[in-house]
């Protein structure tokens, strides 16, 4: 049973029939990051279609899913034009729901955060907070600590945060979307 | 010619250079640029990779706005606000996601505006006027690097060939340059991983780099602020994974246009590159 549910759960949501690939690996040969990742996209296609609560609690805690750079070369490549890249955002919202994560995870997720957290309060990213927001969520204190003062003296990074009118909608859009998936469950 | 713009965060910011160079040259070619008011950010990777809703929200809400505005054409210069923008479009074409958006929004949204890149609002203003313009033809080989969000996916965005692009190509021989055929045209930089893993940016950048460096590149042109970052800002972390350090500049196409018709450095924004561009 368990079988039919995961497969039919990432169809109802992405709409990806994981039982059309027929293994040719074309996207694992053009994936940047495949040598990278625990599974390669064929190899976490093959994976899903097993079906089996094991496998999938894999995939859920993979590197894979977080490394997809969402670059599309798969996607663009695939003779039955199955969408990994939609797939793996898919994926990765569960991973996150059901806390399995990869410890590869962490930096992604929390620049993530921290580049959401920065539009939710001024509805434009403030590239200074979003550094500094970084290095607090990883203990990297001393991470591109050449860099930032490179980019202000060429006018690249603005010492204060752009602000939109209507924040307001930013903070219902927020609260009506991902900090909503709470309640949902 | 008259179209609005929806500029997006990185060029207010880390890639003022870009929207120096897009307002130049749309100065130069009589294009009046009209900005969306009170646009937000799109979510870029953060949002999609998160929450799928919010990912459309942000999008719909520019869009939205852009509609209210009357605006019927917006250009959209960032290649991942483009990318974007343009999946958002195709996904409220479902009717649930649509009505489930304009609830969360509060706003009135047709979904009917046409939304380009700077590579066909250049197109669209005519190769013939543009080259009528150029006063110091660019005499440079170049490769023209296009990245992933400006093409893929080519079900949505119908934009060029996927594999082996040639709209910034044909615009380089406009203005006079030469432009090589080489192997990482659409490879992926490793966009939004700069900050969370410079180690594998620089490994996939430093990739691209060789290539164009081997070829004997003058210089990479892109369309896309990731790309110019990740191949100019993280040179220093590129160039160790490489036997041969490389200085070639990675210039926007919209910077080249403008030193072909004669804009001058400094407005163009050629200062604020961390790899010294000499052309």
């Amino acid at each position: 049973m368990e079988k039919k549910n995961k497969a039919s759960d990432l169809q109802t949501h992405t709409g990806v029939e994981v039982m059309r690939c027929y293994q040719c690996g074309k996207c694992t040969a053009g994936c940047v990051l495949a040598s990278d990742m625990n599974y390669p996209p064929s190899y976490l296609m093959r994976l899903l279609q097993t079906g089996t609560k094991q496998n999938y609690d894999k995939i859920l805690s993979s590197n894979s899913i977080w490394l997809c750079l969402n670059c599309e070369n798969c996607v663009g490549r695939c003779p039955m034009e199955i969408d990994i890249p939609k797939m793996m955002d898919y994926l990765r919202t569960q991973a996150i729901k059901e806390n399995k994560l990869h410890p590869d995870s962490r930096p992604i997720i929390s620049f993530h955060r921290s580049f959401l957290d920065s539009i939710k309060y001024t509805g434009r990213l403030y590239e200074m907070g979003l550094i500094a927001a970084f290095k607090a969520r990883t203990f990297r204190l001393t991470q591109d600590l050449t860099l930032a003062p490179g980019m202000y003296l060429k006018g690249k990074l603005h010492l204060l945060p752009e602000k939109i009118k209507d924040r307001r909608s930013m903070k219902r859009i927020f609260a009506q979307t991902i900090e909503n998936v709470k309640i949902e469950n | 010619m008259k179209i609005g713009f929806y500029p997006g965060c990185s060029l207010t910011g880390s890639s003022r250079e870009y929207n120096e160079s897009v307002v130049a040259v749309a100065k130069a070619l009589d294009i009046e640029l009209v900005e969306i008011k009170d646009w937000n950010c799109c979510g870029a990777t953060a949002a999609h990779s998160m929450n799928e809703e919010l990912s459309l929200s942000l999008p719909a809400r520019i869009m939205a706005l852009a509609e209210e505005q009357g605006l019927t054409e917006i250009v959209v210069p960032c290649a991942a606000c483009y990318n974007r923008l343009k999946v958002t479009q195709h996904e409220l074409e479902n009717d649930n996601k649509r009505a489930r958006v304009k609830e969360i929004l509060q706003l009135q949204y047709k979904g009917n505006l046409n939304i380009i890149n700077v590579l066909q609002l250049l197109e669209a203003y005519g190769a013939e006027n543009i080259k009528a313009k150029v006063t110091q033809p660019f005499a440079h080989k170049v490769a023209c690097y296009y990245g992933c969000l400006l093409v893929r996916p080519q079900s949505i965005l119908k934009f060029d060939r996927v594999e082996d692009p040639q709209s910034m190509d044909s615009l380089i021989k406009v203005i006079g340059g030469n432009t090589l055929d080489w192997a990482f045209k659409t490879e992926c930089c490793g966009g939004g991983f700069s900050v969370s893993r410079t180690d594998l940016v620089a490994k996939l950048s430093g990739n691209i780099l060789k290539d164009a460096s081997d070829r004997g590149a003058e210089a990479i042109i892109v369309a896309c602020p990731m790309c110019q970052s990740n191949l100019d800002m993280r040179r220093g972390a590129i160039n160790k994974t490489l036997q041969v350090p490389s200085n070639i500049p990675v210039i926007y196409i919209t910077q080249a246009i403008g030193l072909a018709l004669g804009i001058g450095a400094k407005e163009l924004g050629l200062k604020r590159h961390f790899v010294t561009v000499e052309l």
